[in-house]
């Protein structure tokens, strides 16, 4: 059996299991904070910075969960491009003092209701089945690399293989966006439309 | 490809030339002889003041870091009475040397003049002047240009040419 | 020994002794450029200029630690935070030796990978945080440069990965006792060395802080200890991807026997910061479209070829 990599031979699986409990738990409450973080925040950088951290709390549980492989692309794809790629954005729109004040006007309490009522409903629900049937404890078995693997290529190919469409279908497109016109350089040789 | 190739072996292979630093304190740069440094006064060879206080050099002077007055001896021979170059202005040109009619004012070959205190490069007369005759030795200006003496005015000396009339045009 | 005490240990020296090495390339780089130069570069304080890293240690201590008026001042204080702890934490992986590893983890690469891509914030944060017109362009070119190689850096290294089966760097280690990987793998290494100097911003595309172009780019603001970090994680970055060449490429502590095996180490991974150094003494810099096309047109195809190539050569092999 492989061992998890948090595990050292000198504990019993129990203290482990234990040990990870209270892991996961702190992770989830800063995982819950960031995320909140996120939605009060007027600046937009600093919501986007909790963003990151929420990511990141996300992926280690995803490693207390026992599935490494997906933590690490968690961090790398979700916190390390996807996130820097927002960042960039939100630098470029060169946000000051001024736009924070309007955002200030924007989230007036009267707007939390909606979403706060909807959420609340959904937690409900999640509360409910999460009551009905406890989840069975699965313990610690390790995904490696490899399942993931082997499971992305025989069970879900279709699934890889249309998601390499879209991929391609969206490369090409900005390739297309951001292709430019071949362009002369002087001002004498460049066509002009009478 | 093959010229980023060659250009890092090239930055390798000066590993083994022989390195251009002169480690300064230990060994100093050898300098030529008219290199323009810190600037003195000279003295002729009958050890009198070759200075006669005409002003060329401050007037010559880019960054006007040259002060002086001149006044007269009991002989009527001028000097002058303070003679001030400022270093911290200095740009050690060169240009008051070339003004100088008598090769008083000389540069030298010295550049550690480093001071901690700025006012302490004001340089006066006494820290100008030196016991010497700096580039050029037996040269006297008023042996060449003459000089009035006991009544007789320049040229009227025995064995002595008559001054050249510069506003003419005849030799 | 105590097993306990043995870990402690070693998770508390390794991040000490990157760190005093760090500090000590920073005069091995002066004197070797100085070197490959014609010069001496610092020989003064103490015996060949060692000491001059404590003398510059001091100095920037004792630096005022000036945070702008106009910066934001808690993203400003924790961007030079983020790249150090990145940096720090990915020598987490480096097998030094075996048994001298802080965390032997099964994703070890990816690791590596995830914490090198997060390092792209403190550039990002910096760059913004300073408010100032050349910290941003910095940042910007930072940005994009670094999540540019994040991509043919981990491709480059799926070859290795493939012909080891497994993400551990131990295991890739001890995979190249016959073989060290660069002769399999040369085209990976080729790739992988160019984007380890692009994603440590090292000389011949230190784009993002071109000081001819940017003033210092996405660090022009920051002043003492905090430009310090950004300067010793960049020196830290240096021995990180030195140290991963030399794990993955050439066969980490492996080396014939009358050396023991984290010397062996040391001196391979030395060469490589050499060679690092090297080409910082002899390359200009790009200009910022050429990086990136060169980035994206050819780097990109070629490890994926790589990639290619080396499957296809797996799969006849094994079957």
């Amino acid at each position: 059996m492989k061992t998890s990599p948090l595990i050292s031979e000198a504990l019993s699986p129990e203290k482990i299991m234990e040990k990870i409990d209270i892991l996961f738990y702190i992770t989830s409450a800063v995982a819950v904070i960031s995320t909140i973080m996120v939605i009060t925040r007027y600046h937009a950088v600093h919501a986007l910075l909790y963003l990151v951290v929420s990511f990141l709390s996300i992926a280690l549980i995803f490693y207390f969960a026992g599935a490494p492989f997906i933590a690490a692309l968690e961090v790398i794809i979700y916190a390390g491009a996807i996130m820097v790629l927002f960042i960039f954005v939100v630098m470029m729109l060169n946000l000051g003092p001024r736009t924070m004040e309007q955002e200030r006007g924007w989230t007036t309490p009267a707007i939390w209701i909606g979403p706060s009522i909807l959420s609340a409903v959904l937690l409900v629900a999640f509360m409910t089945v999460l009551m009905n049937n406890p989840a069975e404890d699965t313990g610690l078995n390790l995904v490696g690399v490899q399942e993931v693997g082997i499971s992305l290529f025989t069970e879900y190919l279709l699934a890889v293989e249309l998601t390499g469409l879209l991929l391609m279908a969206a490369i090409i497109g900005a390739y297309h966006l951001g292709s430019r016109e071949k362009k002369i350089y002087h001002r004498y040789l460049e066509k002009t439309d009478q | 490809m093959i010229s980023y190739l060659r250009s890092i072996w090239i930055a390798f292979s000066h590993m083994f030339k022989k390195r251009e630093t002169y480690e300064y304190p230990e060994k100093k740069a050898p300098l030529p002889a008219r290199w323009r440094g810190r600037i003195i006064l000279t003295r002729d060879p009958d050890m009198g003041e070759r200075c006669v206080g005409c002003y060329l050099c401050a007037v010559a002077c880019p960054v006007d870091c040259i002060s002086l007055q001149a006044t007269e001896d009991e002989h009527g021979r001028r000097y002058p009475e303070f003679f001030r170059i400022n270093f911290s202005r200095c740009i050690f040109c060169g240009y008051c040397e070339e003004a100088c009619p008598t090769y008083a004012i000389q540069l030298t070959p010295d550049y550690e003049m480093s001071e901690y205190n700025r006012q302490n490069l004001v340089y006066e007369k006494e820290d100008l002047l030196i016991d010497g005759q700096g580039k050029y030795h037996g040269y006297n200006y008023y042996k060449v240009a003459g000089l009035a003496i006991g009544g007789k005015n320049k040229g009227e000396a025995e064995n002595e040419d008559k001054p050249i009339d510069i506003r003419s045009l005849i030799p | 020994m105590n097993v306990t005490l043995k870990t402690a240990l070693i998770i508390l020296g390794v991040p000490f002794a990157m760190l005093s090495l760090a500090a000590g390339l920073i005069w091995v780089e002066r004197r070797l450029l100085a070197l490959w130069q014609d010069r001496y570069g610092p020989n003064r304080v103490g015996p060949f200029g060692l000491l001059q890293v404590l003398a510059d240690m001091i100095k920037i201590f004792f630096k005022e630690d000036w945070i702008p008026p106009f910066a934001d001042r808690k993203v400003f204080v924790i961007a030079p935070a983020i790249v150090m702890s990145t940096i720090l934490l990915s020598f987490a992986i480096i097998p030094f030796a075996p048994g001298i590893i802080i965390s032997d983890m099964n994703i070890g690469i990816l690791f590596f990978l995830a914490m090198s891509s997060l390092g792209a914030y403190s550039i990002v944060l910096a760059g913004w945080s300073s408010n100032n017109k050349y910290a941003l362009l910095g940042a910007l070119r930072g940005s994009a440069q670094m999540m540019t190689y994040e991509v043919f850096m981990g491709l480059s290294l799926m070859g290795v990965v493939m012909m080891t089966g497994s993400f551990k760097l131990t295991d890739i280690v001890l995979a190249q006792q016959h073989i060290w990987f660069v002769v399999p793998q040369f085209l990976g290494f080729v790739i992988f060395l160019i984007a380890g100097i692009a994603e440590t911003h090292r000389l011949p595309f230190d784009i993002p802080e071109a000081e001819s172009e940017l003033v210092a780019g996405y660090h022009s603001e920051y002043s003492g200890m905090k430009f310090g970090m950004f300067f010793v994680a960049e020196y830290l970055g240096i021995i990180l991807v030195s140290a991963l060449i030399t794990a993955l490429f050439f066969g980490g502590w492996l080396g014939p026997g009358f050396l023991p095996g984290p010397v062996w180490f040391f001196l391979k991974t030395f060469v490589f910061i050499m060679f690092f150094i090297l080409l910082r003494a002899s390359l200009p810099r790009p200009r910022y479209d050429q990086l990136m096309g060169y980035g994206w047109k050819i780097l990109l195809p070629l490890s994926l070829i790589n990639l290619l190539v080396t499957g296809a050569i797996m799969m006849i092999y094994i079957n």
